[in-house]
C-alpha cells in the first residue's frame, strides 16, 4: 500500500535509510582514515591538493553526465567530446598560433556542435539517448582522429610537409591545468551546477522533466527547449574538461578524454544517494568522484598494483548501486 | 458440485511502519461470485494480494476445504488454484507475443517437464478451446499488442483458468471498461461461477457488484468491517460501512451565478480520433462531457490543451481567437488540464507536494535570475494542501506514498495555483474513494463559483448528472448531443452516449 515511506520516520532509526543518505560519505570517511593509519603521509596537504587535482577533470565531465540525466537522458559522448576539444585547443596553439580566449571559445564551439547534434537526433528525430549518444561517441572519435589525423598533436611536432609547427601554447593556459586553477574551475563548476538544479526554475523544470516527462508537458513546460539544453551543457561540461585536460597535457593524445567517460558515469552514479537526492545532483556527483579519487590515491600508496585497481573500482560502484537500488525496490 | 470453503483469518501485515492489515477475516465457497470492497487505502488489493502469494511477511492463517495451507509465494497460491487477474493488465502479458502463448504461458514455463521444442499447434489448439469455452472473440495467434485493454483482461481471465482454477481474483477488472465491454466481462463471469469457480471481485462501482454479486465484504482502514449477502443488504448501507458515516448528499450545492461567454471551440479534430466539435462554456458554467469510454472525451480534452500533435479547429477565448499548439501555449492562454492518467501525465510520483503544486507555475515563485523562492513556495503550498484537505504528512512527503485520492487532489491543487481561467478536468474521479469524490466536486463547484470555466469529462453518468450545468454527449469522436443537464435524464444520457439518436 502506499503510506509506507512517511510512516519511516515515526520509526525512528532505519539502518538503510541511514546507509542510503550517508553511504557514500561515510565510506570516504572510512577509507581517509584507513588509508591515514596505513600511511599518514595520506592526510598531508600536498597529497590532499593531488586528489582534488586528479579528480578535476573527472568530476567536470561527470557534471555533464549530471545535467543530461537529469531530464532523464544519457550522454555517452562526453568522453568523445572531451578528447575532441582537446585536440581542437592545443590544435589552435600549434597549428594556428591563435591566442588562449580564441583557442577555447573555438574548442567549445567544437563542443557545443556535438551537443546540437546530440539535441537534434534524440528530440527531434527521437533516437534513444543511450543509442544516440553512442554512436556519436564513435563519430566523434572519428572525427578528433581524423582532425589529428592519428598523431599526437605538441608544440615542435613535425607537419606532414616537413616543417616543424612553430605556434607556442600560452602560457595562461597552461596555468588552467595547474593548482590551484584546476581545483577551482571544478569547484567553481560543481557550485554553478549545485545552484542551477536546486535553487534555480531551469533546474526544477529539468528534475521536474527527467521525473514524468508526459506530466511535465501537459503542466506547460517547454520540454523540448530544457532537454536541448540539457544536451548542450552537458557537451559543453565535457568541452571544458577536455580544454583543462589538454592544459595539463600540453598534448593532445589520441583519444586522451576517451577514459574518463567510465569514471565519469561512475561518479554520477555513487552520487545518486548522497544525502538522500535519489537523483543525479551536482555535489553528489562530487562526492562520487571524491570517492573514486581517494580510492585511486590511496591503494597506489598501499602499493596495490595498476592493474588491480578496476576491481576496488567497480566493486565500490556496485556497493553504491546496491544501496541506490535497494532502497528504491 | 460440492462447494469448496476458503478461509482467511486474523491476517495481519505490516510495511515499515503501517499497519496494512490489521487482524481481518475473509471467507469465500467456490461457485459464488464475492465482492471485495472498500475506498482507497482500506486494504483489498493488499489482503488479495496475500491470497496470492505476493507477500510472504503475513501473519494470520489461511484455510482450504478446512485445511490450513501455507501460501508464501504465488506458486503456492497457484498450486491449490487461486489465480489473480491485476488492474495493470499489461504487466502480466508479453506483448510481442501471441494470444495463444500468453494463455498458455503457465504450460510453456511449469508443464514442459522435459520436453525442449515447444507444440505451437497443440498450444494454440487449447487456448482456442479456451477462449470458445468462455464465449471470447479472439484470435488466439493475434499479438496481444494489438488487443484492446478489455481483450488482454480476457487473455488473463482465460490464462488463470488453464490450470485447475478454483478461486479467481479480480482486481478492478471494470474500470477501464465500456458498458458493452463490462457486459462481456460479466458474462465470463457467470460461465466460471457455473463452473464452480469462486470469483473475488474488487471494484469501486457499487452497481455493478450489485448486479453480479452474490456476497460482499466490506474493509475500512486495514480492518475487516462486515460481510452481507447482497441481497440482504443495500447500496446506501455499504457506502455508509465503507465511509462509516452516513452518506450524505456527494454533490455540493450548487447555487451560482453564470456569467458571459469564456471559451469556445469550434471545429476540433486531431485527424484520427474525433471530427468536427464544437463547445462553449461560459463563466461559472460546468459544462460535462459525457460518454462511454473510448468515446473520444480524453482525445477532445487533449485537442483542447494543444496535447495532441496534429489538431485543428478555432479556440476563441474571452471572444477573441488564440493559437493553443502546445500545453505551453494553453497554460500561457490561462487553460489548466487535470488529466485522465494520474500517475502517468497528472502528479510527479517520485517528488514531494510542494514541487507538484507549484510545477505548472513556477514563475510565481521566483526572485531574481529565476532563483527559486523556497519560503514562498513552502508557505503557498502549506496552505494550498490545507485548504483543499489533502491527507499528507508535510508537504515534503514524495507523492507516490500519498492515496490515489491525495494524488489527485494534488494534481487539481496545481492547477488551482495557477489560476487558470478553463480548467479541464478528465476523469477527475476515477478509482478514487467516496471520501474524495466528495471533496473533488467541492472543489470544482468552488471554482465555478469563482467565475471560471469548467470542462468535465466523465463516464460515470451520474457525476455528469449531479455536477454539471451543460451536458455534450460524446459519441464515436463527436458530439451527438448538446442539453441542459437540468432537462435530461441519466437514462437518456445512456442512450445517446450507446450511439442513440
Amino acid at each position: 500500500m502506499a503510506r509506507n515511506a512517511d510512516a519511516k520516520k515515526e520509526q525512528g532509526f532505519d539502518f538503510f535509510d541511514f546507509l542510503y543518505r550517508y553511504g557514500t560519505i561515510v565510506t570516504i570517511v572510512v577509507l581517509i582514515i584507513l588509508f591515514w593509519l596505513a600511511n599518514p603521509v595520506f592526510l598531508q596537504l600536498g597529497n590532499i591538493v593531488n586528489i582534488l587535482r586528479s579528480i578535476s577533470i573527472v568530476t567536470i565531465i561527470a557534471i555533464g553526465i549530471t545535467i543530461s540525466l537529469s531530464v532523464n537522458g544519457f550522454d555517452l559522448s562526453v568522453g568523445s567530446t572531451a578528447s575532441l576539444t582537446n585536440a581542437v585547443v592545443i590544435s589552435m596553439f600549434v597549428w594556428y598560433g591563435q591566442s588562449t580566449p580564441i583557442a577555447i571559445v573555438v574548442a567549445l564551439a567544437a563542443a557545443l556542435i556535438v551537443g546540437l547534434l546530440n539535441a537534434f537526433l534524440i528530440v527531434k528525430v527521437r533516437i534513444p539517448d543511450m543509442l544516440l549518444t553512442l554512436a556519436m561517441m564513435f563519430i566523434i572519435q572519428g572525427v578528433a582522429l581524423t582532425y589529428t589525423r592519428g598523431a599526437t598533436i605538441s608544440e615542435n611536432m613535425i607537419m606532414p610537409d616537413g616543417s616543424y609547427a612553430e605556434g607556442k601554447i600560452a602560457g595562461a593556459f597552461e596555468k588552467l591545468g595547474q593548482v590551484p586553477w584546476i581545483i577551482l574551475i571544478m569547484i567553481a563548476v560543481v557550485v554553478f551546477v549545485h545552484i542551477l538544479l536546486n535553487y534555480t526554475k531551469h533546474g526544477r523544470y529539468m528534475y521536474v522533466i527527467g521525473g514524468n516527462v508526459e506530466a511535465a508537458r501537459l503542466s506547460g513546460i517547454p520540454v523540448n527547449k530544457y532537454k536541448v539544453a540539457a544536451y548542450l551543457l552537458s557537451a559543453a561540461f565535457a568541452g571544458l574538461g577536455g580544454i583543462i585536460l589538454a592544459s595539463r597535457l600540453m598534448t593532445a593524445e589520441i583519444n586522451a578524454g576517451g577514459s574518463y567517460l567510465m569514471d565519469a558515469v561512475a561518479a554520477v552514479f555513487i552520487g545518486l544517494s548522497v544525502l538522500g537526492a535519489g537523483k543525479p545532483n551536482a555535489l553528489g556527483t562530487f562526492f562520487g568522484a571524491v570517492l573514486i579519487g581517494i580510492l585511486a590515491n590511496g591503494l597506489v600508496m598501499m602499493s596495490v598494483p595498476y592493474y588491480a585497481m578496476d576491481i576496488v573500482k567497480g566493486t565500490v560502484l556496485a556497493l553504491a548501486l546496491a544501496l541506490t537500488y535497494y532502497k528504491m525496490k | 458440485m460440492k462447494a469448496t470453503l476458503l478461509e482467511m483469518k486474523n491476517i495481519s501485515i505490516e510495511f515499515p511502519g503501517v499497519k496494512a492489515l490489521d487482524g481481518v477475516d475473509f471467507k469465500t465457497l467456490t461457485g459464488r461470485t464475492h465482492a471485495l470492497i472498500g475506498a482507497n487505502g482500506a486494504g483489498k488489493s493488499t489482503l488479495m494480494k496475500v491470497l496470492s502469494g505476493a507477500y510472504n511477511h503475513f501473519t494470520g492463517r489461511i484455510y482450504y476445504d478446512g485445511e490450513e495451507i501455507n501460501i508464501k509465494e504465488p506458486r503456492d497460491a497457484q498450486v491449490h488454484g487461486i489465480q489473480i487477474v491485476y488492474q495493470e493488465v499489461d504487466t502480466a502479458l508479453i506483448s510481442y507475443l501471441t494470444v495463444g502463448e500468453n494463455i498458455m504461458l503457465n504450460e510453456l514455463v511449469s508443464h514442459m517437464g522435459n520436453k525442449q521444442f515447444v507444440n505451437y499447434k497443440q498450444i494454440h489448439k487449447s487456448a482456442t478451446e479456451i477462449l470458445a469455452s468462455l464465449n471470447m472473440d479472439v484470435s488466439s495467434k493475434q499479438l496481444v499488442s494489438e488487443l484492446t485493454l478489455a481483450e488482454k483482461q480476457m487473455v488473463l481471465i482465460a490464462r488463470a483458468t488453464t490450470s485447475d482454477c478454483k478461486f479467481l481474483i479480480l482486481d478492478e477488472p471494470t474500470a477501464p471498461l465500456s458498458h458493452t465491454e463490462t457486459e462481456k466481462l460479466f458474462e465470463v463471469v457467470a460461465r466460471l461461477k457455473a463452473n464452480n469457480v469462486g470469483i473475488i471481485f474488487i471494484s469501486h462501482r457499487l452497481p455493478e457488484l450489485f448486479e453480479i454479486c452474490d456476497d460482499i465484504t466490506v474493509m475500512r482502514n486495514g480492518r475487516f468491517i462486515i460481510e452481507e449477502k447482497i441481497s440482504e443488504t443495500s447500496v446506501n448501507r455499504v457506502v455508509e460501512h465503507m465511509i462509516g458515516e452516513k452518506l450524505k448528499n456527494q454533490f455540493p450545492d450548487m447555487e451560482k451565478e453564470i456569467g458571459d461567454l469564456l471559451f469556445e471551440a469550434q471545429d476540433i479534430a486531431d485527424g484520427d480520433k474525433i471530427t468536427g466539435v464544437d463547445l462553449q462554456v461560459r463563466a461559472g458554467e460546468i459544462i460535462g462531457l459525457a460518454g462511454l469510454v473510448g468515446a473520444g472525451k480524453t482525445e477532445i480534452c487533449k485537442a483542447l490543451f494543444g496535447a495532441t500533435k496534429d489538431a485543428t479547429g478555432t479556440i476563441k477565448l474571452h471572444g477573441k481567437k488564440v493559437k493553443v499548439m502546445s500545453p505551453q501555449q494553453a497554460v500561457k492562454n490561462g487553460l489548466a488540464l487535470v488529466p485522465e492518467e494520474r500517475r502517468k501525465e497528472g502528479v510527479l510520483i517520485l517528488e514531494n507536494v510542494a514541487t507538484n503544486l507549484t510545477s505548472s507555475h513556477l514563475d510565481n515563485f521566483l526572485k531574481v535570475f529565476s532563483f527559486l523562492d523556497f519560503r514562498k513556495e513552502r508557505k503557498v503550498a502549506n496552505e494550498m494542501v490545507a485548504s483543499i484537505g489533502v491527507k499528507t504528512p508535510s508537504i515534503d512527503t514524495k507523492v507516490q506514498n500519498l492515496s490515489g485520492g491525495n494524488q489527485q487532489k494534488v494534481a487539481i491543487g496545481k492547477w488551482l495555483l495557477a489560476d487558470a481561467d478553463i480548467y479541464i478536468f478528465d476523469e477527475p474521479t476515477k478509482g478514487i474513494d467516496v471520501g474524495s469524490k466528495k471533496d473533488v466536486f467541492e472543489l470544482i463547484a468552488a471554482l465555478a463559483k469563482r467565475g471560471k470555466g469548467i470542462i468535465y469529462a466523465s463516464s460515470e453518468l451520474a457525476e455528469i448528472m449531479g455536477i454539471t450545468d451543460k451536458v455534450y454527449i460524446i459519441y464515436d469522436g463527436e458530439v451527438t448531443k448538446e442539453v441542459p443537464t437540468k432537462e435530461t435524464t441519466e437514462e437518456e444520457l445512456l442512450y445517446f452516449s450507446t450511439g442513440g439518436r
